[in-house]
């Protein structure tokens, strides 16, 4: 007669997951090609078709330089103003409950929805010389808001911010909320729990929302087209700049957008090998 | 023919069988009768257009003319690259040597309207616009097209012939954008088309100036080289250049020639 | 009511749909109490009401006579030491100390100093500038002892402090939170459903089922008399309830009939009887000889039991017996089996219910 344990037996927990029986994943892998193929053979036909041989001389071109750097301020600033505003919405929508909270949640996503040429008009509306708001203020003060850089600005945090505050939103809601309330245990206000605790454990997902906010800031065109114009240097962006160069030489164009291209993914490897190397 | 693949060719023999079994009568094929012409048009031509190709449907029977209006530099880029077109008319010369050049034209591009620039302003005119001068002076918010397109680089000619300097507030990428900025009232005026504004009547105003001579805009039109449907192609190309087009292109604020 | 030298007197009432805690909860200065019981019993929610991250349906929390009751969490002097640790990730060991008492207003040197000095009592000094991902489990309960206790708490709560270690590092953390709670002289509250943790590091145990208080005492006290099935289970005691009429205890068996459990000592009223499964013995016919109580019982199963042999045993009374694998080789046992169970009048415990 044997002893028995009623236990059960240990089980294997260091034992890898193994999918599929260790066959190759065919089923995955050849749609993921397919969509990566997808994705980098448009800028494959860019690189194909880029005037080379004038590439250096557009390049130097100061239209280029003023509507580069204006792009990247712009967008840097516009991802700056959503992290501010963007940062603390989502923190609403993710940590409390008030009346209309859905409605919110799902106002917060009409800039991906409507045509961002709308999301233009829209903000003549309100902002513009004879908006809604913006009337008070050009009686007011005499100033307008349309056709001015800080325009494109507001144009880009429209359009941007709702995909930092649906990044921040999932992270915080991703949260163990009982490292925030180790934190109250030991003293900590709200206040210093969210800057000490909520935020800097919800980092990857505020950074890796400021990443989506600074491309689609940087690529931004139809809202900034609408809202704040079109003028060298002041509101020329990258973006308007290729949509008119297209207009008169696809050459320029396509070197405009390699530039583009090239700069954000610059800015993009770095940020992200920075964000992946700090612990 | 390539043989359809094996997976389609059992219904397809099973459908063949079928009808014949019916014996029903097959009413003519509308589908495969039915010609379209396919006319690339600038922009600034939609309404003109538009009853034009009522016309032209009504004077040929079972032929169905399909639009695709455009920017004239999209559109030159589109029929560069392809684009199953059979007709192109540009609102600028230039535009069309684009085409010409790269040898999509059929043949030469026949001139068929004309379009001056007018000063557009809000029905109100909160600046007091009364000529070009005006639009130079101090705290007036002027809206011009970008000179990539036609409706800015006619403003910059003549601009500059007739000496007027000011900074606009924005280049704006096409005349409808431009307009726009004067409907809600974000700038005093606009240098567009005297079509432009006979199509936003009511909602800007047109304010003709003399030194818009300085920059007559020509509408060329032509067929295209590769047109599918060259025969319909030279029959629109009559049509707009026919007395009877004249009067719908004058209706719409075109001059012609 | 409480007394007055208490350094936590409190009464806790939560409720909740489907389950209501209430019980009171009173700690001397420098005194341990564990908190003993089943898995959704309510030890958790004691802990969170005390430390102030659960409001209270009624009842209220003194700590040092002070009245917390409408306090929140950030302003009771209490020091908690989670489940898990829960150290910031993101911070060094030193900074996960320091945080405390920067958050209630010390500098930032004199706060990296305290914290210092704590590492180094728990042995970590070494440790100040490590991230909490790459401590071992006993190293990060003593980080995050230090920092509940960086803060001066006059109550330190301690949720579960060993269950996330295992089996061979427990012992040695275990014996070194005992003496590092000894030095501590507020109040320690400690939940904890090993009864070994309860034994070593506690005063008082505190045994709490369904939301109540069902047993209190010292380690040893509740170890020998358990009150419910379940602190029997527990300590390893077999423990019936019935009526005493004199030295004889009439427990209810399973058909319902009234068992009789020989007891020492004359008793009177409803009693526990509980005796310990090493104080059984097994028999094939049964005993001769009177000083024993003997029932018939049938084999239910067998297990291991350190160099032991346990034997479930149902019948009457369900009883435990652990006798040596030589004994069950001698008897041949196997489930099923009828045998006869005795132990000795003097191996069982009585007290009053």
């Amino acid at each position: 007669m044997t002893p028995f344990r009623p236990g059960g037996r240990a089980r294997p927990a260091d034992a890898p997951v193994r999918i599929g029986g260790g066959r190759f994943p065919w089923l995955l892998v050849v749609p993921a090609l397919l969509g990566l193929g997808f994705l980098v053979l448009p800028f494959a036909g860019l690189l194909a078709r880029a005037p080379w041989s004038t590439l250096g001389t557009r390049l130097l071109m100061p239209e280029v330089r003023d509507a580069l750097l204006l792009s990247l301020t712009t967008a840097t600033a516009a991802t700056a103003v959503s992290l501010l505003l963007g940062v603390p919405l989502a923190w609403l929508l993710a940590r409390t409950r008030f009346p209309g909270l859905r409605v919110a949640r799902a106002l917060v996503t009409v800039p991906l929805v409507i045509p961002p040429v709308v999301g233009g008009v829209a903000l003549l509306l309100v902002l513009g010389r004879n908006g809604v708001v913006g009337q008070y203020v050009h009686a007011w003060t005499g100033y307008s808001l349309p056709f001015t850089t800080p325009a494109v600005v507001v144009a880009q945090v429209f359009v941007a911010m709702p995909f930092l505050v649906i990044s921040v939103e999932g992270a915080l809601r991703a949260a163990d909320r009982r490292y925030e309330e180790a934190a109250a245990t030991l003293g900590a206000t709200r206040a210093v729990v969210f800057r000490r605790v909520t935020l800097p454990m919800a980092a990857p997902g505020v950074l890796a929302g400021a990443v989506l906010c600074w491309s689609r800031a940087l690529g931004e065109f139809g809202a900034t087209i609408m809202f704040a114009g079109n003028f060298p240097g002041r509101t020329q962006t990258m973006p308007l700049a290729v949509y008119l160069a297209m207009q008169q030489s696809p050459d320029a164009a396509i070197v405009l957008s390699l530039v583009l291209l090239l700069v954000s993914l610059a800015v993009l490897v770095c940020l992200r090998d920075r964000w992946v190397s700090a612990p | 023919m390539r043989r359809p693949p094996a997976l389609l060719r059992a219904p397809l023999a099973a459908s063949v069988i079928l009808s014949a079994a019916a014996c029903a009568p097959v009413p003519d094929g509308s589908a495969e009768d039915a010609r379209t012409l396919t006319v690339f048009a600038a922009a600034s031509l939609t309404g003109a257009f538009e009853e034009l190709g009522g016309v032209f449907e009504e004077r040929n029977p079972g032929t169905a003319v399909e639009f695709s209006f455009a920017g004239s530099s999209d559109l030159a880029a589109q029929v560069n690259a392809g684009a199953p077109a059979d007709v192109f008319a540009s609102a600028s010369t230039a535009t069309m040597d684009l085409v010409v050049d790269a040898g999509g034209a059929g043949g030469e591009p026949v001139v068929f309207a004309r379009n001056v620039l007018e000063i557009a302003v809000p029905p109100d005119d909160p600046a007091g616009i009364g000529s070009l001068d005006d639009l130079a002076e101090d705290g007036v918010s002027v809206a011009l097209c970008a000179e990539e397109v036609p409706c800015g680089a006619a403003a910059r000619a003549v601009l500059d012939a007739s000496g007027v300097e000011f900074e606009p507030a924005t280049l704006e990428r096409d005349v409808k954008a431009a307009l726009t900025k004067v409907e809600l009232g974000e700038v005093d005026a606009a240098l567009v088309y005297t079509t432009d504004v006979a199509a936003a009547s009511g909602r800007v105003r047109g304010v003709p100036f003399p030194e818009a001579e300085e920059a007559v805009n020509d509408y060329p039109v032509a067929v295209l080289a590769d047109a599918p449907e060259a025969g319909l192609a030279a029959s629109w190309v009559e049509l707009v250049t026919s007395p009877e087009g004249a009067e719908v292109l004058s209706g719409a604020g075109f001059r012609t020639p | 009511m409480s007394p007055p030298d208490a350094a936590l007197s409190a009464r806790l009432v939560v409720r909740r749909p489907a389950f209501t805690l209430d019980v009171r909860v009173e700690v001397a200065p420098g005194e341990v109490l564990a908190l003993l019981g089943p898995n959704g019993a309510g030890k958790s929610t004691v802990l969170r009401a005390l430390a102030g991250l659960l409001p209270l349906s009624g009842g209220r929390v003194l700590v040092d006579g002070r009245d917390l009751t409408g306090e929140p969490a950030e302003r009771r002097p209490v020091g908690v030491v989670f489940q898990d640790y829960l150290l910031f990730p993101h911070m060094s060991a030193l900074e996960n100390v320091a945080f405390g008492p920067r958050c209630r207003g010390v500098r930032k040197a004199e706060a990296r100093r305290i914290a210092a000095g704590l590492l180094e009592g728990m042995g970590l000094a070494g440790y100040a500038a490590a991230r909490p991902r790459s401590l071992s489990g006993g190293q990060a309960q003593r980080v995050a002892l230090a920092r509940a206790l960086a803060v001066e708490p006059r109550l330190l709560l301690l949720d579960e402090p060993l269950a996330a270690l295992d089996a061979h590092t427990r012992a040695s953390v275990r014996s070194g939170l005992r003496r590092r709670l000894a030095a501590f002289d507020g109040a320690t509250v400690l939940v904890t459903h090993d009864p070994l943790d309860a034994m070593v590091l506690a005063d008082r145990v505190l045994v709490v089922e369904d939301g109540a208080a069902v047993q209190e005492g010292a380690p040893a006290d509740v170890a020998r008399r358990p009150r419910t099935e379940y602190v029997a289970r527990l300590v390893g005691l077999n423990l019936y309830r019935g009526r005493a009429e004199g030295t004889r205890v009439l427990a209810a068996g399973a058909s319902g009939a009234a068992v009789p459990i020989t007891v020492p000592g004359v008793h009177s009223g409803e009693v526990f009887a509980a005796f310990p499964p090493r104080a059984v013995a097994l028999y094939r016919e049964r005993p001769a000889g009177t000083p024993r109580n003997t029932w018939p019982a049938a084999i239910d199963g067998v297990e291991r039991f350190g160099d032991q042999v346990r034997v479930h045993l149902t019948g009457e009374l369900a009883l435990s017996a652990d006798i040596t694998p030589a004994g069950l080789a001698d008897l041949a046992l196997s489930p099923g089996d009828e045998v006869w169970a005795s132990v000795k009048a003097t191996e069982v415990e009585c007290y009053p219910a």
